[in-house]
Formats: structure tokens, sequence, C-alpha cells
């Protein structure tokens, strides 16, 4: 320990890489050692505020992940010899937790394998199960995955969520709040549990992914930095369950939505239509990655609703143009889309694939059939994409009022203005 | 750790008799019961007598006491029965509600856990 590196990484920046990298580890190695949240994650900030300290004096040690751990749990066996009461509730729950499974070694360390972090046990399966607890407000789940797998603070939560530090804090505070007192167990659920819980942990990823994708509100379309939370995420998932299928599915879901990023929104950050985007800025290289997922979810097995929505992104990122674009195979897995999660949104995005397949008029028959749905009467994609088919039948006193009623439902500011530029265009013409 | 598990009907009938709580009859019922007894778990419970029996009793500022008929099921959810249970952590816990014949058709259980003022 202590000893320095020959590599002249300044320490600043070494201990904050280390410690976004291994904050997730650190602390789900803490939980399961302690079964404790609020222990594991003040003594994670402990650790890290001795490494600031220590490490520009003494150099950043070899084994930084480990020493963080030690030291870490070092501050926690303090802290429990002070506050004797406290540690006699901690006993009773970890001789509890035992008897359900076997305690890791005392030092668990050294698995390298060639992982870079490999300093550490991973212990972040059971966290993601713990944070994505039904039990839990689906909100309150989507902070605390933030705060314990990502290594977001609170400020960084509220900033990308938009909403006030207050909130946040509050989220997290109640999450944890119940999961100590009503004894919400961190654990990974046994296999024939997996199909009920899986998905719960897959859609906290996925929300986090959307919100960054399509942001609900605010001047800015995307927020990347979200995106790619979630697909850090949903790598490190990955690789704790590599035979889930639907894993796979989610993260190359991302991946193909998220290659198309740097095409999506203009210079002036105005919002790109897919069939507007320039295909050559696309990426390639995350496409490749994307696909190879869709097979991973789409064999062995059956299909999955992430893995099925993975092979539709696939098909539009393959495609040159809107108009060589594989519709009837996209009409197809929506069809199977909508059978295993029936919703008013599958069927209206089925609805435009049939628009493109067989023509306007026919993707505008399905629509209507949908006018009743209360889900659709406030979501602004629906009326943007009658307005789209009724521009397209050159009906468009129609198709400006569908763009009207677009505007007033839209969330972000390019997306408006996208609709905008739409309605103009109709008005124009229709003048 | 201990949870009550608040078994709710769904619906109350005319008769003021708890409906979606019989799907299986009293078979389901005595079932469960031997379950939760033969797990060791058991601490205490009880099926409530119909609502129609119900009385409610307030005390004023006065300390008048104010004692009247009912509640009737004006809220859809009317608490039929409990269990106390003694398992380690609320997985275990929602496992038994999830077992407990009032969780299905109408009714559902609510899972709390019993405060911790010790220690």
């Amino acid at each position: 320990m202590g000893e320095r590196t020959a590599d002249a990484v300044p320490v600043e920046t070494a201990v904050e890489a280390v410690f976004r990298e291994e904050r997730g580890r650190l602390l789900a190695a803490l939980v399961r050692r302690f079964g404790d949240l609020d222990l594991a994650e003040e003594v994670t900030s402990d650790a890290v505020e001795a490494a600031l300290t220590r490490w520009p004096v003494e150099g950043v040690p070899d084994r930084p992940g480990a020493w963080l751990l030690t030291t870490a749990r070092r501050r926690a066996v303090d802290r429990l010899r002070r506050d004797q009461a406290y540690a006699a509730r901690l006993a009773l729950m970890a001789v509890e937790a035992e008897r359900a499974e076997p305690a890791p070694p005392a030092d668990a360390g050294g698995d390298l394998h060639g992982d870079p972090h490999g300093d550490l046990p991973d212990d972040r399966l059971q966290l993601f199960f713990t944070c994505a607890h039904p039990a839990l407000a689906d909100e309150d789940r989507v902070a605390l995955t933030l705060r314990c797998l990502a290594g977001l603070t609170t400020p960084e939560v509220a900033r990308a969520f938009l909403v006030p530090q207050g909130t946040v804090a509050q989220r997290v505070v109640r999450a944890k709040k119940k999961i100590r007192q009503a004894r919400i167990p961190f654990r990974v659920p046994e296999a024939d549990e997996l199909p009920e819980r899986l998905p719960g942990v897959l859609q906290v990823l996925y929300s986090i992914f959307t919100e960054g994708y399509a942001a609900s509100s605010g001047a800015r379309l995307q927020r990347l930095d979200l995106a790619e939370e979630a697909i850090r995420l949903g790598r490190i998932l990955r690789r704790l369950l590599p035979a889930e299928r639907e894993v796979a599915g989610l993260l190359g879901l991302m991946l193909l939505i998220h290659a198309r990023r740097a095409a999506r929104t203009g210079p002036d950050g105005a919002l790109v239509l897919l069939d507007e985007q320039d295909r050559g800025l696309w990426d390639r290289p995350m496409i490749e990655e994307g696909r190879d997922l869709v097979v991973a979810a789409l064999t062995g097995g059956p299909a999955g609703p992430y893995g099925v929505e993975a092979a539709i992104a696939a098909l539009h990122d393959e495609a040159d143009d809107l108009a060589s674009t594989d519709w009837p195979q996209i009409v197809a897995l929506y069809d199977v889309l909508h059978a295993l999660t029936p919703s008013p949104v599958v069927a209206l995005n089925r609805a435009v694939a049939v628009a493109m397949r067989d023509g306007p008029e026919a993707g505008l028959a399905l629509l209507d059939e949908l006018a009743g749905e209360p889900r659709l009467r406030s979501y602004h994609p629906y009326a943007a994409a009658r307005g789209d088919l009724l521009c397209r039948l050159g009906r468009l006193p129609e198709a400006a009022a569908a763009y009207r009623q677009a505007l007033e439902l839209a969330g972000t500011d390019p997306e408006r203005a996208s609709l905008r530029n739409r309605l103009g265009a109709v008005e124009t013409n229709a003048g | 750790m201990k949870y009550m598990l608040l078994i709710q009907a769904g619906a109350i009938g005319e008769d003021g008799m708890a409906e979606g709580c019989e799907d299986g009859g009293v078979e389901a019922w005595m079932a469960y019961d031997k379950e939760v007894k033969d797990a060791g778990i058991f601490v205490s419970g009880e099926a409530l007598a119909d609502l129609v029996t119900a009385t409610s009793v307030r005390v004023d500022r006065d300390g008048r006491r104010m004692v009247t008929d009912g509640p009737f099921a004006e809220t859809r959810e009317v608490l039929g029965g409990f269990y106390v249970i003694d398992v380690p952590d609320l997985d275990v816990a929602l496992d038994w509600a999830a077992r407990c014949p009032g969780a299905r058709g109408a009714g559902s259980v609510v899972v709390r856990p019993i405060a911790d003022f010790g220690a």
C-alpha cells in the first residue's frame, strides 16, 4: 500500500476516475458485509475522503479498490464500536443473512482475471435488485439506482432530471428508510423469482435511458449523460447476468437507439426526424454491437419485449433510407410486441409502420381506431403521427389541426420547434 | 422481524359479508392457516366478524363519548382479518402475503412491518 505509481496521472483525476468506477462496487461489497445501506454509504464517502487526502501525498496504491474497501471496512468497525446498540442490531441481521447465504471470505479481493477493477468483489447484482425492489416507488428506484450503482451524487441526479435537489434527497431518504425499516433484503432473487423481479431492474435502466434520450421537458432534447449512464449500467448488468436474454435485449435496444444520437439533433439543437437524419452520422460500431446483442436476445428461447424492440431498432439502423427499410418485417415485429405487451403506444407505432408498408390511408384508419384511448389523448406523438399521415394524404387543414394539438402537448423545445416547422409547411401549402 | 398482514376484502355484499375473500372457500383458508402455523412463523391472527357488527367510538375534547354504528363500506377496502408473522425479511413476508387466499380476486393483503421501539 502507498507505493508511488510510475505514471504521473494527476492524482485528482485518478481519484475521481477510480471513485466513479469503484464506488458502486465498494458500496455493494460493504452493504453485503454490513447489511446496512446508510452505514455503507457513510464509510464509502469516508474512504474516498481519506483517499483524497492521502493519495496526493503517498501516491495512488497499486490496488486502489482494495485500499478503499479496507479503509471503509475499518471505519465501519470503528463506528460500530462506538454505537453498541446499533452494532447489536446489525449483528443480528448479519446472522440472519448468513443463514440465508454463505458470507464471502473476510478479505475478499484478488480476483483479477484481466478485469481492471478486479481488486474488489462484485456484489452489485444484489444492490441492483434491492434498488429496483417492487416495494419501492418507481421514482425512488431510479434515484436510488443512480446514486448507489451509477455513483451519481444527489445534485447530479437532480440536475439530470431537472427536479429540485431536495426532491431527490427526499426520495433517497424515503427509499432507504423503507429498506431499513421494512427490511427489504439485499439479495439476488432465486432463478424461479427472476421472471418476476428482473423486469423491474430493466425498467429502471430503461427509464433512465429514455429520460436521457428524449428528455420529457426542458430546453435540450437529449441528455446524453443520462443515456450513457443507463448504457453503462446495462453493460454491468449484462456482465453480471450473461444468460438473461432480456438484459441483452435491453442493452442492444439502448445501443441501437443511442447510435443515432449525432444525427438526431441539428447544429441549433433542433429535432431531426428519422427520415431526414444523415445516416452517415450514425455510430456504426455501436450498431454492430447492438445487432450482436439482438441475436443473443432472440436465440435460445421465446422473445421478450426488449429483444423485439431491439430487433425493430436494428432494422431501422440497417436501412439506407426510410423507403428501403424492411417495413413488412417491422410490422410483423410490432405484432409480436403487441402480443407480449399490449399497449396503445405499441399499437400507434404499428400503425405508423403499416402506413409505410401499405400507404398513409391504411395507417390513418388504424390511428383513428385508437382515437378513444385515454393514454394517447395527451401523447403528442399520436397527434403528430396523425398530422404526418393527413399531410401525406393532402388533407392539409386536418393535418394543421393535428399538428396544433401535438404542439400543445409536446414537452421539449426542440420537439415543439419541429412541430412548428411541420405546421408552418402545411399552412403555407394549404393557404 | 414481525410483519402484520392486513387482509382487505375487496367488496362487501348486501348482507355485509366480505366478497372476494371466499375464493377457494373455507378449505383454502384452513389450509393457509395450517401452513402458517406449521412453518413456525405464526405470532397471532384473527378473522373479524362482519362489518355490520362494527361500532365506532370517538371521544371529543370535552371527554364526551360518541358511539356510532358502522363504519360502513364507503371505502372499497374493508379489513377482514389479520396475521402477525415473524420472518427474516420483507421478501419472505411478501411471499406469505401472496399465498394468502385473501390476496386473490378483489381482495388484497397489505404488509406492514411491526414498529420496533426496542434496542
